[in-house]
């Protein structure tokens, strides 16, 4: 009963959120939207008996990612809006669009099923700790696909890195070195899961 | 029943901490004043003993004033995002054997999220503020706290591999009740980057840029007044105690002591974390404060890497001896 209510209100805020953090004016009031949203999403781990993942979620993406985000926006300044012009030509063609696709969604959920139940149950997990049976999985099994997500982020953060050095003392610069901190954030936090 | 006990049980960690941080200041001000040859507060009660009493009641009743054109909830909201972060890592403390609120199984990443949050706090009051010491003074805490806090975090992994948990309890157990079993000693390295880091992360001398008053006159708190000013101070002082008991669970053996204190069970637990705070102040005593850059550099060029190494290090070890 507890666990159905938390769940609701959970998915009622990442939802709420989500539609302010779109809709609001102010970009910093949006950022800190999303990070309503990321508790939420942290919220709804932990029903999953995901602890680690929860509190990953706070460090990396709150933490982390958010913050540098927030950074940007402070650097940048912006002043007034970005006017683009629209993808769509009429608003309501738009609009309709948009339920299309969102009716779509709703259409296709009913295909989805359960997996099948794979070696870690509940107790088993509770038993380990979340920690120790993600890093054992991570490590044993997936250790290729792991080396492989490692090793794109280095990409990344050395791409980051080159862009910054090539336009030094201009202020391009600034963004892409904001790009590699948040890569070497994400990788630093790649290396702690080695436990 | 039990949500009622578990509401006495806060209310009393609430009123104790909170004694604590009142008395934390007292003894700051005592402290710096022998170190500087003055005697520091003396006038209220008998050797000023009634001084943080009185600071509180006196901030209690100030104006709180909100600049006009600061952006309004975000003002109100910054100081209370920093004191609810920092509060609520008070939870997964364990203050003696089964002295903790919630006993839970990531309890040292809990803590990492939570003072990652609180940085929020201080970003956000130094936005809202719409001056530009403020502003400074918030820009200067997020840099240094997201560059501190990486390397924290790897201090930190060696303790978790030695004690192969991440529960706070757990942890101290590890350590077992002997002097050398202390990780201390086997993590000395993660230790030094852990108490440099654990300097800047709580903003304290020789890492207090964010409020620097030569350049910044307070910092991301120059707009507060009243109450809300008295939040950030309390906030202040909890990361550090949190801190400090974070550096004593997981490096000085937690509650575990030369004998067992019959009555009182947290005993060398909060004289550890008292050793800790001592060092906070004689440092605010005696160092300068780091350029801005010299900052920087230490954390990314030195800390990072020492803490990769200690990690390695470790595991290596780890991996041969067991």
């Amino acid at each position: 009963m507890f666990f159905q209510l938390f769940f609701i209100y959970c998915a009622l805020m990442i939802v709420a959120s989500g539609l302010l953090a779109i809709s609001l004016r102010n970009p910093v009031h949006c950022v800190l939207m999303v990070l309503v949203l990321f508790f939420h999403m942290a919220g709804l781990y932990l029903t999953l008996n995901a602890e680690f993942l929860a509190a990953v979620q706070i460090i990396v993406y709150a933490g982390a990612i958010l913050v540098l985000y927030l950074f940007v926006l402070f650097l940048v300044n912006l002043r007034d809006e970005l006017h683009l012009t629209a993808f769509v030509p009429s608003a309501w063609l738009g609009r309709i669009i948009a339920a299309g696709l969102a009716l779509g969604l709703v259409a296709t959920i009913p295909v989805f099923t359960l997996g099948e139940k794979g070696v870690w149950t509940v107790e088993a997990i509770r038993q380990a700790t979340h920690t120790k049976a993600l890093g054992q999985e991570l490590y044993a099994n997936y250790l290729l696909p792991f080396e492989i997500a490692g090793l794109i982020l280095l990409v990344a953060l050395i791409g980051g890195l080159v862009l910054a050095r090539r336009n030094q003392g201009e202020r391009v610069g600034a963004a892409g070195e904001c790009e590699a901190t948040a890569c070497s954030a994400a990788h630093a936090d790649h290396q702690e899961v080695l436990r | 029943m039990e949500i009622l006990l578990l509401i006495v049980w806060i209310v009393i960690l609430f009123t104790v901490v909170m004694l604590h941080v009142a008395y934390a200041t007292y003894f700051e001000r005592k402290i710096i004043g022998h170190m500087q040859v003055r005697l520091g507060p003396m006038r209220v009660g008998w050797h000023g003993l009634l001084q943080p009493i009185a600071d509180g009641v006196k901030s209690f009743f100030k104006e709180d004033i909100i600049p006009e054109n600061a952006d309004r909830p975000t003002f109100l909201a910054a100081p209370i995002i920093c004191l609810v972060a920092m509060m609520s890592s008070l939870a997964v403390l364990p203050f003696a054997k089964g002295w903790v609120l919630a006993d839970i199984d990531i309890g040292l990443l809990f803590v990492f999220a939570m003072s990652s949050l609180a940085s929020y706090g201080v970003v956000l009051a130094g936005w809202s503020s719409n001056s530009k010491y403020s502003f400074l003074g918030g820009m200067r805490s997020m840099a240094q706290v997201i560059s501190y806090e990486i390397s924290m975090g790897l201090s930190l992994v060696g303790v978790m591999l030695l004690a192969g948990s991440l529960n706070l309890s757990a942890i101290v157990e590890a350590q077992g009740d002997r002097f050398l079993g202390m990780y201390l000693l086997p993590q000395c390295l993660g230790f030094f980057v852990f108490f440099i880091s654990m300097l800047a992360e709580t903003n304290r001398v020789p890492f207090d840029l964010p409020e620097a008053e030569t350049e910044l006159v307070s910092g991301y708190c120059t707009e507060y007044s009243g109450m809300r000013y008295a939040i950030f101070f309390m906030a202040e002082y909890i990361g550090m105690m949190v801190m400090a008991s974070i550096g004593t669970l997981c490096f000085l053996g937690g509650w575990h002591g030369p004998f067992p204190v019959p009555f009182f069970p947290p005993l060398w637990f909060v004289l550890k974390v008292y050793l800790f705070m001592f060092i906070f102040i004689w440092i605010r005593a005696t160092l300068p404060r780091y350029r801005y850059d010299q900052l920087m550099d230490l954390g990314w060029k030195m800390l990072i890497p020492l803490a990769l190494a200690n990690i390695v290090l470790t595991a290596c070890l780890k991996a041969i001896l067991t």
